[in-house]
């Protein structure tokens, strides 16, 4: 068995009395490409929040690697080497892609280290690299809020790419895509777990099964079934409570 | 201290409390549930203020009779008058800048600005005073020592009937869900077929229409000039943010909490003195409690 | 004027056109301050221009933090008040002490001590209190201009966005920071002077501050200070941290996640606007020869916003065109007719949030793209 990367144990969070995720354990491996699928208000979103130090968990430990996510803030967090991309694509619309690529770029992120920024070569490559590698090559100097939904979607996986974290956390990377480009983000994702791990929320079953190593369903909050894409649909739990409806 | 001076130091409290909670209540209302900050917030009270005396002044010249209700009319003019100056404002600026709240800031100060001057050239540049109708004279002696004025009496009477006016309105009324509803999801409401731009304009208007109530009841206590609202703006945001914007009952509490500092502390230091302190230790408050003192922990996805 | 964020990875033309034309703009201020003006006004005229500019620095930093940084401060008028009465006690001791040696008349004699504040005799203070003594030195004074009033901006407002108060929240603190301010200062009239202010003023550093040759310098002085703090404005957008900025404005919550902390960033451009504002008080103090409650408060500091607003909360070099338009603006209202000038400045603040939002830099931006699009 390969090594673990995140281990999630007993994660709980109530709002208001209404546990969210309730007791969850959650274990990501080095180099897998993860699937976390579930009905509406099955806690996957809610999961990513607490890894990555949006929502402040109120039972439970999110260890990664070595470290304690849950005493940690989110700069700190995404400094360790998490990268969190969310449901609506949230990029920096007032700068260009290159803009938004290069501010990403995962060093002199201090005040000091930033005003005193020079983008090198290997940065400027690196940008175009990453640029290319989303299918932006040509929207390199377009403000980012005039780019497509889907190329906003992209643009913010360059973003992550751009900060070459070792845990990536895709929250519907291809919601309103048209299939052409489903298929040429599978490529990328694809292309883009070697050397990393990458859990990814998705409602289109179509595309988990395009990428997914494994794939785990949550509901109401908790873990309802885990294994290969196969399996999962094969579950009567499942096809109860979520592939039935 | 003995206990005379002690119930009448909370009482002079409670007079403030009554007028920052009448001011704070309208800006809750506004701020708290449609997000924007009005800075001519205290114009409007002003406005109710100088509404209040124009009636006391037409009583005088035209019913002398009936001068002994003047208040009573004033009160309801002022806030008729403020209402409908609120319609107007959001309607004809407010509306186009829900998007851009800090703006929004800037434009009711510029026009708190010309409504000073608009005061101060057709009103009067001095401060003017409204006769105390003769019930309203007097005191009404608790104890031997302890002796409170009924003007002071009955604004405070006034201040919680409207409080609670307000809280069943928008608790239990129609038009209450409407604007919870318009509130928490604005699509969802027209959706369900709910005309928004009116719930905006009438909350709105209704913000302002607490002020000219505020300002009724400001010119029991002290005479009005054109500078007045300004006078009283920063200590009403402060009451608003420091009780939490989402809670009428914190921004309550925190107005008697405020008004009843602000009389302690005059008790050892000048009145200016107190209020400086004051506004410091609520900043202080606000990094310890940042969503007010009373905010509920909900969090919020 | 467009101080647009420049895109150094991906250098297409219109960016090489964005920094002629930021250069453009900056030489051409820089002319109008230092040549035109001076020999254009009287030495009046000139020294209100010099009090305008002053206000400038402030609208300067407003630029940062409000139109990059999305942080409204109504403040700034602690910052420049706090700039412009470390300045005047200097300048008051300086004056005392002169009083004193020069004439030691029978009045300083039967007031106070030597070397006392007049307005302190006045209100029957009789020893200097601790905190004006370091201000005997010039070097200290200036150090306290340069570093107690961005280092009580960064300490404040880090505690604030660290907790995330921001937006309107924000704006409150730094209003009632600016109401307090305004009412220490009249409330200890023994140790500030009071609603007076501090005043009357003979020299700085022995050289006479009332001749023509001394407030020429003292304008140049000024105007070279205000060009620096334009210049390092546009450094500080033209970085990785201008971009930054641009980010937290628009989407504070995605930049913790870029691996950046949204609170030291926004403390640290509140800070630098601060140290623009301290400097434009104490060159104002100078100049006017006056440190006054009524340039710290409320009113003022809200009015230093709008010379931002009316140059383009976006445009450095926009802000400071604001402050002189609005500043002559003001001259010529109370020149003329002093009772409208509430309803122009009133106005103003309306017209321009709702019709010219990016202010007038932002109308020749657009009437150059026009151009450009028209002629390509």
């Amino acid at each position: 068995m390969a090594a673990l990367i995140l281990q999630v144990d007993g994660l709980t969070v109530s709002f208001d009395g209404f546990k969210a995720v309730d007791g969850l354990n959650f274990y990501v491996e080095q180099d897998e490409l993860r699937c976390v699928i579930g009905p509406n208000g099955a806690g996957k979103t809610t999961l990513l929040d607490m890894i990555c130090g949006k929502t402040k968990p109120t039972a439970g430990t999110v260890k990664f690697k070595n470290l304690e996510l849950t005493e940690m803030i989110e700069f700190q967090i995404t400094r360790a080497g998490v990268g969190r991309k969310f449901q609506n694509p949230s990029v920096y619309e007032d700068l260009t892609v290159a803009e938004n690529l290069e501010i990403s770029w995962p060093k002199k992120r201090s005040v000091f280290g930033s005003l005193f920024f020079r983008p090198d070569a290997a940065v400027v490559g690196k940008v175009q690299g990453v640029a290319s590698q989303i299918f932006l090559r040509e929207q390199l100097s377009t403000k980012a809020g005039l780019l497509s939904h889907g190329q906003k979607q992209w643009l913010e996986i360059g973003m992550l790419l751009m900060q070459d974290p070792e845990l990536l956390l895709l929250d519907e990377p291809v919601a309103g895509m048209s299939a052409r480009e489903r298929e040429q983000t599978a490529e990328l994702l694809n292309g883009i777990t070697k050397g990393r791990s990458v859990v990814v929320i998705e409602h289109d079953m179509a595309f988990v099964r395009m990428i997914a190593h494994k794939v785990t369903v949550l509901h109401q909050g908790k873990l309802l079934a885990e294994g290969s894409m196969d399996d999962v649909q094969a579950d009567p739990r499942v096809i109860e409570t979520y592939l039935g409806h | 201290m003995n206990f005379d001076l002690m119930a009448m130091q909370a009482f002079t409290g409670l007079s403030l409390f009554t007028i920052l909670t009448l001011m704070a209540l309208g800006l809750a209302i506004v701020f708290g549930l449609m997000g924007v900050i009005n800075m001519a917030h205290g114009e409007l009270m002003a406005m109710g203020a100088y509404t209040t005396y124009f009636t006391a002044m037409f009583f005088a010249k035209f019913l002398p009779g009936l001068f002994g209700i003047y208040f009573l009319v004033g009160i309801v003019l002022a806030f008729c008058v403020t209402f409908a100056f609120g319609w107007a404002l959001e309607r004809g600026l407010i509306r186009f800048l829900y998007k851009r709240p800090l703006d929004t800031m800037l434009a009711t100060w510029g026009l708190s600005l010309i409504l000073q001057q608009l005061f101060r050239q057709f009103i009067n540049a001095k401060e003017v005073e409204v006769p105390t109708v003769s019930w309203l004279q007097g005191a009404w002696a608790v104890t031997e020592g302890i002796a409170l004025p009924l003007s002071r009496i009955f604004i405070i009477a006034l201040a919680v009937v409207t409080a609670a006016t307000v809280y069943l309105f928008l608790y239990r009324t129609r038009w209450g869900l409407r604007i919870r509803a318009v509130t928490q999801n604005r699509p969802m409401a027209g959706a369900a077929g709910i005309n928004t731009e009116r719930v905006d304009a009438f909350t709105f208007a209704l913000g302002c229409g607490l002020a000219g109530i505020a300002g009724s009841s400001f010119t029991m206590l002290a005479s009005t000039g054109p500078t007045t609202g300004q006078a009283y703006i920063v200590d009403t945001f402060i009451v608003v943010v420091f009780g939490g914007v989402e809670s009428l009952l914190g921004t309550i509490a925190s107005a008697f909490m405020i008004g009843q500092m602000q009389s302690w502390f005059e008790y050892t230091m000048s009145g200016s003195m107190a209020r400086a302190s004051i506004l410091l230790l609520v900043i202080v408050v606000l990094y310890f409690r940042p969503n007010g003192l009373f905010a509920s922990k909900v969090r919020r996805a | 004027m467009s101080e647009t964020v420049s895109v150094p990875v991906a250098s297409g033309a219109s960016s090489r056109r964005g920094n002629w034309w930021g250069v453009a703009s900056f030489g051409l201020l820089a002319a109008l301050m230092l040549v035109v003006f001076p020999l254009a006004m009287d030495v009046f005229r000139l020294g209100l221009a010099a009090k305008y500019l002053c206000l400038g620095f402030c609208a300067v930093g407003i630029v940062l933090i409000w139109g990059y940084g999305g942080i409204l401060s109504l403040g700034q008028g602690v910052f420049f008040g706090l700039g412009s009465y470390m300045m005047a006690m200097f300048l008051k001791l300086e004056a005392a002490a002169n009083a004193d040696s020069s004439s030691g008349t029978a009045l300083s004699a039967f007031f106070g001590q030597e070397g006392l504040p007049d307005f302190m005799s006045w209100n029957s203070v009789e020893k200097l209190p601790w905190w004006w003594e370091p201000f005997h030195h010039v070097w200290f004074t200036v150090a306290a201009i340069l570093v107690i009033p961005p280092l009580l901006a960064f300490v404040l407002s880090y505690a604030n966005f660290r907790k995330r108060v921001g937006g309107v929240y924000f704006s409150i603190v730094t209003l009632a920071l600016s109401a307090i301010m305004a009412i220490v200062i009249i409330g200890q009239q023994g140790y500030t002077g009071g609603v007076n202010g501090i005043t009357d003023f003979k020299t700085f550093l022995g050289h006479d501050l009332d001749n023509d040759r001394s407030k020429v310098t003292m304008y140049m002085i000024t105007a070279g200070l205000l060009l620096l703090c334009v210049a390092i404005g546009a450094f500080i957008l033209r970085s990785r941290l201008g971009r930054v900025l641009v980010a937290i404005r628009d989407r504070e919550d995605r930049v913790r996640f870029s691996g950046y902390d949204p609170a030291l960033f926004k403390a640290f451009i509140f800070a630098v606007a601060a140290l623009f504002s301290s400097i434009g008080g104490a060159m104002f103090t100078i100049q006017v020869g006056l440190a006054s409650p009524s340039l710290v408060g409320i009113v003022p500091s809200v009015e230093m916003v709008i010379y931002a607003a009316v140059g383009g909360r976006l445009s450095l070099v926009g802000a400071v065109y604001g402050a002189l338009i609005v500043g002559w603006a003001k001259t010529f209202f109370s020149e003329n007719f002093v009772e409208y000038w509430p309803y122009f400045i009133g106005l103003l603040f309306v017209v321009v949030v709702m019709f010219l939002p990016t202010g007038l830099a932002g109308l020749l931006d657009r009437l150059r793209g026009r151009a450009a699009g028209g002629g390509a």
